[in-house]
Order: C-alpha cells, then sequence, then structure tokens
C-alpha cells in the first residue's frame, strides 16, 4: 500500500480541494465562452433597428428583447418585495416566539418549500390561482399570478438562511441583553435587527438571482405575451420563458438570437452577485 | 475469466444492434416512439431513439446527418425538397373554446378578426357578454404556422391574451376559462374531449372537426406529418420507415387520434 507522511496528506488533499474547485469554475466559464460562441452570429448579422424594433417577432427579423427583460426584472423585484415581510417574520416567528414542539415541525415545513418542484407551483399556479384571478379580470395569465407564484418560491430561501444567522446572533447576545433585563421586544428590533443587515442583503440577492432564472412556473401562469406590463392584471414573458418556449423549435438567426437573451441572462445574474457582495461588504462596515 | 468473457460476449452484442435515432416534431414523436416500440418487439436487433425538438431540428437533423430520420409535421417546404420524405399520417388544427361557450362556428373572416383583435367579445359573435381571451403559440410551433399560413396572417399581426407552448397546455388554458379560444392538433383535443375535458371542438366551414373529417379530405385546415432522410434509405432505415407505413403501424396511428395515410 501507499505510506503517505503527513505533509504528502496534506498536500494530496489540498490538491483535490484544487482541483474541484477549479472544475467547477471552469464549467461557468466555458458555458459563459459557449452562449457568447452561439450568439456571435446573432451580434454580426442584427442591427441596432432590429434589436429596437416593435416587438419581439424572430421570424420577421424583430429581435426587440426590452420588454422580456424588464418582465424578467420587474417579476423578481416584486417577488421579492413580497417575500422579504413574509420570510422575516416567519424567521422571528421560528425564532423567538415559535412553541418548542412545534419549532421542529415548523421549519421542516419551510425547507419543504424549498424542494417542491416549479412545475408543481406552476401547476397549481395554472389551475387554481389564474382562474381566480381571472375572475376578477380577464384572462387570468398576469404579472400579479407570476409574482405570487415567485414569491412563494423565494420565500423559504430568504427564510432559511435568516433563521440561520438569527439563531448564531441569539445565542451570542441573549446572555448580554438578559442580564442588562432588556425586554424581548426591544432587544429584537433595536439590537438584533439593525446587525442583520448583511444577512438580509446576501440572502434576497440569492433569492433575486432564483426568482429571474425561474423558468417553468413563469412560463405556466405569466400568459407569455411580449409586452411591458401596463397593470397586474396584464400578462408578460420573461426572458427565461422565451428561451423555453422557443429554443425547441427555434432555428438559425432565431436560434441564435435566443443564445444572446440567454447570455444577457447570465451578465444579469452575474452582475446582482457581484453587487449583493459588495452591499454585503458596505452594510458589514456601518 | 468467465465474468470478462460474459462481458466481452455482452458488449458484442451491443454492437451487433441496430441503431437508429430519429428527432424532430414533438407532434409526431409520441406516435413513433409506439410505433417504434412495436417495431423492435418484431424486430429485436433494432434499437430506435425517439427525440423531440420540432420540426426545425427534424429537418436540420436529417440533412446534417446527426440523425437518421427525421420528423416533420408539415408539408416540405421548397427548400427541403432535396430530402427523401415520407408521409406517414395527416393531422388537422382546430379550433376550440370551452364547453360552456355556445358559439358553435366561426368563418374563417371571424377567426381572422378574433386573432387580430378586431372582435373582442364573444357578444358581437352572438355569445355571452364576455371579452375574448386569445390563445396563441410560441413562435417556431409548426401549429402556428400551419394557423398562420391557413389564414394568412403574420404572427405581429395577432395580438393574443395568452401564448403557449404545446397543445396540452393550449386545452388546459381553455378547460380552465369560458371565454378562451385556442387551435390545437384535432387529434389531441378529441381524445381530451373523449376523457370529458371541457372544451368544444368548433365547426370550420361547415365542417365538423374531426379526425374522420381529416381522413377524408374535407376538412381544411390540416397538415401532413413527415419522416424524411437525407439520402435514399438504406435497408436498415428503409425497414422501419415500410412498418411505420404498413398496416400494423395503422392501428398505432389511430390510438394517437391522428388519420392514417392509406397507400395508393
Amino acid at each position: 500500500m501507499f505510506q503517505f507522511s503527513r505533509n504528502d496528506q496534506d498536500r494530496a488533499f489540498a490538491w483535490v480541494h484544487f482541483l474541484n474547485a477549479f472544475f467547477s469554475s471552469l464549467c461557468v466559464a466555458l458555458i459563459f465562452v459557449f452562449l457568447l460562441k452561439e450568439s456571435i452570429s446573432f451580434l454580426k448579422i442584427v442591427n441596432v433597428q432590429q434589436l429596437f424594433s416593435q416587438s419581439w417577432y424572430p421570424l420577421e427579423n424583430q429581435f426587440n428583447m426590452l420588454p422580456m427583460f424588464v418582465g424578467s426584472l420587474l417579476l423578481g423585484l416584486l417577488a421579492l418585495f413580497l417575500a422579504i415581510p413574509l420570510a422575516f417574520f416567519a424567521a422571528i416567528f421560528h425564532v423567538f416566539y415559535c412553541p418548542s414542539f412545534f419549532k421542529q415541525v415548523f421549519r421542516a415545513i419551510v425547507e419543504l418549500y424549498t424542494g417542491i418542484p416549479s412545475v408543481i407551483f406552476g401547476f397549481w399556479g395554472l389551475m387554481n390561482l389564474v382562474p381566480f384571478i381571472a375572475k376578477f379580470k380577464a384572462p387570468g395569465f398576469s404579472l400579479l399570478a407570476g409574482v405570487l407564484i415567485l414569491a412563494l418560491m423565494i420565500f423559504p430561501i430568504i427564510c432559511l438562511s435568516l433563521i440561520e444567522s438569527l439563531e448564531i446572533k441569539k445565542k451570542s447576545w441573549q446572555k448580554v441583553a438578559s442580564s442588562l433585563a432588556i425586554r424581548k421586544e426591544t432587544y429584537l428590533w433595536k439590537v438584533l435587527l439593525p446587525n442583520l443587515k448583511s444577512d438580509f442583503a446576501s440572502s434576497s440577492l440569492l433569492a433575486l438571482g432564483r426568482a429571474i432564472g425561474e423558468t417553468m412556473a413563469v412560463l405556466m401562469v405569466c400568459g407569455n405575451i411580449v409586452q411591458v406590463p401596463k397593470s397586474f392584471f396584464e400578462p408578460l414573458r420573461a426572458l427565461t420563458s422565451n428561451i423555453a418556449l422557443e429554443m425547441a423549435y427555434a432555428d438559425g438567426l432565431h436560434r441564435s438570437s435566443l443564445f444572446f437573451s440567454g447570455m444577457i441572462l447570465f451578465l444579469l445574474v452575474g452582475i446582482l452577485f457581484f453587487l449583493s457582495h459588495k452591499v454585503v461588504d458596505y452594510a458589514d462596515k456601518t | 475469466m468467465k465474468f470478462l468473457f460474459f462481458s466481452l460476449f455482452f458488449c458484442i452484442q451491443l454492437f451487433a444492434v441496430d441503431r437508429l435515432v430519429v428527432t424532430g416534431s414533438s407532434t409526431i414523436a409520441p406516435v413513433l416512439s409506439d410505433i417504434a416500440k412495436s417495431f423492435e418487439k418484431k424486430n429485436s436487433n433494432y434499437r430506435i431513439d425517439v427525440q423531440t425538438g420540432g420540426s426545425s431540428r427534424g429537418v436540420n437533423d436529417a440533412r446534417r446527418e446527426l440523425s437518421d430520420i427525421g420528423m416533420v409535421s408539415r408539408k416540405l417546404k421548397p427548400s427541403e425538397k432535396d430530402l427523401q420524405h415520407f408521409t406517414i399520417a395527416k393531422d388537422g388544427i382546430s379550433l376550440i373554446t370551452h364547453k360552456s361557450n355556445p358559439v358553435a362556428t366561426l368563418t374563417e373572416d371571424q377567426v381572422k378578426k378574433i386573432y387580430r383583435a378586431e372582435i373582442k367579445n364573444w357578444k358581437e359573435l352572438g355569445g355571452n357578454d364576455a371579452s375574448i381571451v386569445v390563445v396563441n403559440k410560441a413562435e417556431g410551433r409548426s401549429t402556428l404556422e400551419l394557423f398562420l399560413k391557413y389564414f394568412k396572417l403574420k404572427n405581429s399581426q395577432i395580438k393574443a391574451s395568452v401564448v403557449i407552448g404545446d397543445n396540452e397546455q393550449g386545452i388546459k388554458a381553455v378547460a380552465q376559462n369560458p371565454n378562451a379560444i385556442a387551435y390545437v392538433s384535432i387529434g389531441t383535443a378529441e381524445y381530451n374531449q373523449s376523457v370529458g375535458t371541457p372544451i368544444r371542438l368548433l365547426d370550420f366551414k361547415g365542417v365538423k372537426a374531426s379526425v374522420e373529417n381529416v381522413e377524408n379530405g374535407s376538412y381544411p385546415i390540416s397538415r401532413e406529418l413527415n419522416l424524411v432522410t437525407k439520402e435514399v434509405p438504406d435497408a436498415k432505415k428503409k425497414a422501419f420507415i415500410d412498418y411505420a407505413l404498413s398496416k400494423d403501424a395503422i392501428s398505432i396511428i389511430r390510438e394517437h387520434y391522428f388519420v392514417p395515410v392509406l397507400k395508393k
């Protein structure tokens, strides 16, 4: 058998780590190169007029992606806006007010949420939420339906990460707080929360990335009309849904334009994560 | 050692198998998979791999020889005449509405006006006072292509309320919305109606939308389901294509609510 000295073992171990890290980051780089390669024929041919044409009719050489780009951002941001308070209060409930026998169950329920496949959310939305909204305003496929479904999907991500950080901070500060005889509520709002800023920022941006990347559920409930919705009841199409809807049947320039929209998504999510680091750093400093 | 021989033998067996890769239209794929299964049962040395990806992929893959046979759910374009094609069945596109919708037939002009949003309320067509929810297909689908071609519309003229992907999604959209109208392949629509989905297939030009009327050619909005190959098929491919055109395949095609093409 091989005999390793302590040093050799360490070195081998370091190599394993290095190779894993290298390949996983290589994959991301390769995806980007691939997207670039596939979309280059589109960028070569297309002109500015076609990019900012009336709307998205790829088979008639109109490639305006702006409404879908706005749609993706709108869906993500509004869903986040709805999910943050939901996640926040649920996390506070779990850490400070939940009766101990229910604690495990509640956490399991929230964890289960993250495991539900997005088609299930989409299907539920299609069969229940959409007809319900349609009762008030046709067609029911709408920004509102998309935002509600997405908020449900990303709420557990924020909630779980807030629970983690609350548990840690609670442990380190509770003794100090109780020895100073501070009320629970005061301790919560004045001491704990101001120190949660960076956790908030990082988990929200992670969730935003997930919301923008979500495809199936959005495709099923949003109606997929290419437009910037003027109200909550109007349908819209997200960039991701567009790729899923059309890729299977796309050809030539159309296909290449879809890869280009994929690259835009890639960059968008990249920028979001970059910003999230900046925001976390900033929040930690103040 | 025994194990080694055994695995070697197994490998040889694997290589001796005739593999056929079939790609293309998602309309044809389910029925062709069933035909392939039945074919494999009778010819145990065949392995047929059916993948979807749309008619355009069917043409491309066959042309670039990425697949052995392509599936194309429309008539071949003039630019595609270099390919060999075999029509295995026909399919019609039906306009569907919710079962509770009293409007039972539409003229060509009315359909055009609905899809161009010139008629916006069912009242104008003798139905209930409710705005029409227009369901359209995503760009690149062959059903959309056939619909646009038949009604001489451009996709940019269509003002839809909902855009969907495949037939099933269209049927679901209509089944849960009493004021929706969509177009899907007749086979799928008739099947869903037979299992109790609350949809109605609209008569068109006085002809009932049914598999039967596509078969006898009286229903106007229909299309061909084709298999394509780059060259004249060799013995390996020919055996399968012949089977897809044979009597054995007809019953499978009918099970999928498509219309077999009888050889003349």
